[in-house]
């Protein structure tokens, strides 16, 4: 009796914490997870994701505290699957076989499921009418891909390799999927702290783009007020997701698991045949796929590989590609509006960074805050999804270069 | 970058030079693929739009075949607002009072004005 006692004891996660060397690490973690709940639930950043990631993290590090054969995400059975030359190097089975329901799950994260289901439900829920209204706002989205490739470089001077300088690069996309999809194919091992980047940033967007739109911007390029874009009419709209799919993936191949699903979710959209399809795209398939994401995601924060030294360049890096994927779209907007004679308002520019529509409310909000009769939000959009494509193409870029 | 646990970190160190290489041939390849995208959109857009004012102009003479009398119909009509779903038949109804009752109606339905269509509006009497 007083044995069994005893062993309940002992291999408790509360005895683990002070047993066990990683037992610190796990606390620490198990912090962190709560606050990114705060954060998720009270600052409502990214909710959606930073609530499942939370809690991701945080039955991963409490469950590893009572021993293998309880947790519900196993760490070591992902480093056999990445081991190159090892007995289980990618092999789902052996997962399968010996994981928890964490480790199923991610098998959708791993195998890039989940960001390619995700970009069907974006695409379902994207009208890319102000981008075909004003092509020239996919010069906005190219622009602000520069901290993609700003961060890249700084990645590779801070000492990591051509893979990992990729996947933290991507994180100036602002697009959470696509820098999850690039990341699992390129460095998994960096997959927690680039997601947890990314969505977090993404959140912060209102704060990190007005001090840079000010700064950039004068009160009379704030001001400008854009014209009335054209009626498209809707054989444009179903033939653009086509075009664009026949187009972008003929010319980077790489692309093809993001543009094409993102322009299949748009194609159910438009059709107006296929409305079903694209309600459950928009609705129960993104909610379903969110909810494995983020637990998923949230799960490969286990203490021993999160805290370290990377965690910290990957967050720094992460805000240095967003400020500057930010500064690129100003810059090009700059341009835009000396070009047209002021008939373009750089605020559109910063919206070049995916995060949609977060971006282009924040465009519209700060023009509207220069000249209150200014109504940004539609002329924002063009470049907003812009930057979704251009983003996918960037990451297209970077695995076919890296991969 | 120092490896965690025991996973395989694939790819190679870049030197300055490569690093700087790889990241401006990434920027480039983005703008040319959207900058031709761009190109496609607009010859897309452009062929649309003329295909649409071809049709506007076939349909013009059908239209001006005899109509029903209509007593306040507005006599010649300018080009529609984008988003327009068409013309409102207005009879004995000033138009300031029809502009609000079109108003009202979308506040009461709470939907946009341009997801409603108005057909004619005439005055009960």
């Amino acid at each position: 009796m007083l044995e069994s006692l005893g062993s309940l004891v002992t291999e408790s996660g509360f005895a683990q914490i002070i047993t066990s060397p990683d037992g610190w690490k796990a606390l620490v973690m198990i912090a962190i997870s709560c606050v990114l709940l705060y954060l998720g639930i009270k600052k409502q950043y990214e909710p959606l994701l930073m609530v499942g990631i939370a809690v991701g993290c945080l039955l991963a590090n409490v469950s590893v505290l009572g021993g293998f054969g309880n947790a519900l995400y196993h760490q070591e059975l992902w480093d056999e699957f990445l081991k190159e030359g090892g007995q289980h190097y990618h092999s789902y089975g052996y997962i399968m076989a010996h994981g928890g329901l964490i480790d199923i799950l991610y098998i959708g994260v791993k195998a890039g499921i989940y960001p390619c289901l995700i970009f069907i439900g974006i695409g379902a829920m994207t009208d890319f009418g102000p981008l075909i209204s004003n092509p020239k706002s996919l010069l906005l989205g190219a622009a602000a891909q520069f901290g993609v490739f700003f961060a890249f470089f700084g990645a590779t001077l801070l000492g990591f390799n051509g893979n990992e300088a990729a996947s933290i690069g991507i994180i100036g996309g602002a697009d959470g999927p696509t820098a999850i999809l690039t990341t699992t194919k390129l460095a998994p091992h960096l997959l927690g702290p680039i997601a947890v980047a990314a969505y977090s940033y993404m959140a912060l967007i209102p704060m990190i783009q007005p001090p840079l739109m000010r700064a950039l911007t004068t009160e009379k390029e704030r001001s400008v007020k854009m014209e009335q874009l054209r009626e498209v009419s809707k054989t444009e709209k179903i033939l653009f997701p086509i075009v664009v799919t026949i187009f972008i993936v003929l010319l980077l191949p790489s692309t093809a698991p993001l543009i094409g699903c993102l322009m299949f979710g748009n194609l159910l959209k438009e059709t107006g045949v296929t409305e079903r399809l694209s309600d459950v795209a928009q609705n129960a398939l993104m909610n379903i796929v969110t909810l494995f994401l983020g637990i998923s995601v949230g799960a490969t924060m286990v203490g021993s590989n999160f805290l370290n030294l990377q965690t910290i360049y990957i967050v720094v890096l992460g805000l240095i590609a967003f400020s500057f994927s930010t500064v690129g779209g100003l810059l090009v907007g700059k341009l835009m509006y000396k070009l047209s004679g002021g008939k373009i308002n750089p605020l559109i520019g910063s919206a070049g960074v995916s995060a949609v529509p977060m971006a282009a409310r924040v465009s519209q909000r700060e023009g509207q805050k220069a000249n209150p009769s200014n109504f940004l939000l539609m002329h924002a959009m063009g470049p907003n999804v812009a930057g979704v494509i251009g983003s996918a193409i960037a990451a297209g870029f970077l695995m076919s270069m890296f991969h | 970058m120092t490896e965690t646990a025991s996973i395989a970190v694939k790819g190679e160190m870049l030197d300055v030079g490569t690093a700087l290489l790889d990241g401006g041939l990434g920027y480039l390849v983005v703008f040319i693929g959207l900058i031709l995208l761009m190109c496609v959109v607009i010859v897309v857009g452009k062929i649309m739009v003329s295909k649409s004012a071809a049709k506007k102009t076939a349909a013009a003479p059908a239209a001006a075949a005899p109509a029903p009398a209509a007593p306040a119909a507005p006599a010649k009509k300018a080009a529609l607002a984008p988003g327009s779903a068409g013309e409102v038949k207005i009879y004995d109804t000033d138009p300031r009072d029809a502009a609000m009752i079109i108003d009202i109606v979308a506040d009461k339905l709470q939907k946009p004005l341009n997801e409603l269509r108005f057909v004619s509006i005439k005055e009960v009497k």
